[in-house]
């Protein structure tokens, strides 16, 4: 344990190092996507890991996040940590809504109830004139400061606010796997009838593990529409970015607290070095390679990448 | 505006029997081992590509293509249950859930590569034009394809309830350690579910290419639509599948017709979605 505990601050030591070596924008960007989609990734772990629920929606939870920040500002201007605050309630809300009739699905018919109401939500959006519809919204460019959640200058400071929200579920995620609500959670993924027998509520605590699963996915929607000033609605709730999730924590390792970053370090390079060194001529070759990683770890090696690090756990 | 209406119903009902084609290959396939084919919509996708270089090559109308791109479509059903399928038959739900997303997101990604995001459509077909009936328009590509739908569905409850292997896979679906019992080797009948699952759309395929546009993520909304068809007509009937994909062709008609046409999918979605929660075995499934 203590060992793992310095491997740890070593590298978040180096996180927090890198942007003083690399000074081109280009590698602090892949960093800022790697660590976002690791955050987001962990918050899938929650409901898909550690719960065993395959939620093809998560990308509800960013969209509802980059849309109730952006809305605030422009209509409201409060300041996108507020905005943030109130993106995570709404999700939350969501969470709690979607949740509870399709908890009570099953395996397959819960999968496709979830892409379902993803689906929903990128239709509304794209069909709602007050968030823009389809063309989306641009947040306008504020003076550059921490309570605006803008720096036009650098990407330094966004550096470091991902960096502190990938602390953050990191932190989250290892709190729920060493506390009662972790056992109960694979308790329930395990063996739903047992759990049932020894008396925890399954509904209650699938929807714990959803709205928080939810919270982590919303501020990185806020996160991302900050980032990149520009949402539209395939951007922040597309099926695909939902699908990456679970790609990611695949490849990582399902269930495992550092299986979503280890996934998150793999996959988000591969596509973004993909799409810039061989460009539209290169169109679907990370979809290739991926896929194929993917198929060959869910046949061969269903605990993924992390596993290699610990030969011990199975 | 009554006739607006008639001819929003007659389209959407005709677009209900491919559906219900579509839906077919999926429900077969899940009734028989409880594996679902997420990229059910995009082998869809593929067989419509076929079509569409079957025409630009060789100059072959989709209809003369059918049996060929059918015929492609059955082994690349077969291999995929060969390699990707048989390993992961008793392995976690989870494992079955990535292999499928999986190749869904090969197939689309083999697709971007090769052919990119464009649309294409073959500009000329022996089919073109409508037909008037009773002041109704009815397109005869449309018309041949649900007609195509219509004779390939009974094709396969006709073996499926009539002939000794369609009822040898029947029996499977029933009951496995029974079939085995009489003698049915159940990898075999996997295997031609497979085959047999993926060839509908090969059929579906052929037919739509010569109205509707190819491009890589053309199976998206055709491979969803076949979930609600199938959550409708009840995983695993096939005779479910085919009332279902007419219900959903007319909600989607009709919600575009009498609320807004860019809202016409979410309807479907609704209709899934009601259905899972209200009577999840479907319109005729088994419990």
């Amino acid at each position: 344990m203590k060992k793992s505990l310095w491997v740890f601050v070593l590298f978040v030591g180096v996180l927090a190092a890198l942007p003083l070596v690399f000074h081109d924008p280009f590698p602090r960007h892949l960093l800022i996507m790697v660590m976002l989609y690791a955050t987001m990734s962990i918050g899938w772990n929650i409901i898909g890991g550690y719960t065993g629920q395959v939620s093809f929606g998560n990308a509800a939870f960013f969209g509802v996040g980059a849309y109730t920040t952006a809305v605030l500002l422009i209509n409201y201007g409060i300041t996108p940590w507020v905005g943030m605050l109130a993106g995570c309630v709404l999700s939350v809300g969501l969470a709690i809504i979607v949740g509870y009739p399709c908890f009570r699905l099953q395996g397959h018919y819960f999968a496709i109830a979830t892409i379902a109401v993803g689906e929903i939500m990128l239709v509304i959006f794209t069909n709602w004139d007050y968030v823009g519809a389809a063309v989306g919204i641009y947040i306008p460019i504020l003076e550059e400061s921490f309570i605006n959640f803008e720096f036009h200058s650098s990407k330094i400071p966004y550096y470091y606010i991902v960096l502190a929200m990938l602390l953050f579920a990191i932190a989250v995620s290892y709190a729920i796997e060493k506390s009662r609500l972790g056992y109960y959670l694979r308790a329930i993924k395990d063996d739903p009838d047992g759990a049932r027998s020894l008396g925890i509520d399954i509904q209650r605590y699938k929807l714990i593990a959803f709205s928080i699963s939810a919270v982590l996915t919303s501020i990185c929607g806020t996160f991302y529409a900050q980032y990149v000033l520009y949402i539209h609605p395939s951007s922040t709730m597309d099926l695909m970015m939902s699908i990456q999730l679970c790609i990611i924590v695949l490849i990582g390792g399902i269930g495992k607290l550092f299986g979503p970053v280890v996934g998150a370090f793999v996959f988000i390079p591969l596509t973004e070095l993909t799409r810039v060194y061989l460009g539209s001529e290169g169109q679907g070759i990370d979809m290739i390679i991926y896929s194929l990683l993917i198929i060959v770890l869910a046949i061969a090696r269903p605990q993924g990448l992390w596993a290699l690090f610990k030969k011990g756990e199975r | 505006m009554e006739g607006v209406f008639t001819q929003t119903l007659v389209s959407g009902l005709l677009m209900g029997f491919i559906y219900a084609l579509i839906a077919v290959g999926l429900t077969m396939i899940f009734g028989m081992m409880d594996i679902v084919n997420f990229a059910h919509g995009d082998y869809l996708m593929v067989a419509m590509y076929f079509a569409y270089w079957f025409f630009v090559l060789f100059g072959m109308d989709p209809l003369q293509s059918l049996p060929l791109v059918t015929l492609l479509l059955f082994g690349l059903g077969i291999i995929t249950y060969y390699i990707l399928i048989k390993p992961i038959i008793n392995a976690p739900m989870l494992s079955q859930i990535f292999v499928t997303f999986g190749v869904l997101i090969f197939l689309r990604g083999l697709a971007q590569f090769f052919w990119k995001a464009d649309y294409r459509m073959i500009p000329q077909t022996w089919l073109s034009g409508n037909i008037n009936f009773f002041d109704v328009y009815i397109g005869i590509p449309q018309l041949t394809a649900a007609g195509g739908a219509i004779l390939c569905n009974g094709l396969i409850l006709w073996f499926l309830k009539k002939t000794r292997l369609g009822m040898a896979l029947e029996a499977v679906s029933e009951d496995k350690e029974a079939a085995r019992l009489m003698g049915i080797n159940s990898d075999r009948m996997f295997a031609l579910a497979w085959g047999i699952g993926i060839a509908t759309v090969g059929v579906a395929g052929s037919l739509l290419t010569s109205f509707y546009y190819v491009f890589p993520e053309v199976g998206a909304n055709f491979g969803l639509v076949a979930f609600v068809v199938v959550a409708l007509g009840g995983f695993g009937s096939v005779a479910g599948a085919f009332i279902a994909g007419i219900i959903v062709g007319l909600v989607e008609v009709l919600g575009g017709y009498l609320i807004a046409p860019s809202l016409k999918f979410m309807f479907v979605l609704i209709l899934y979605l009601a259905v899972v929660f209200i009577r999840p075995q479907g319109l005729m499934g088994k419990k």
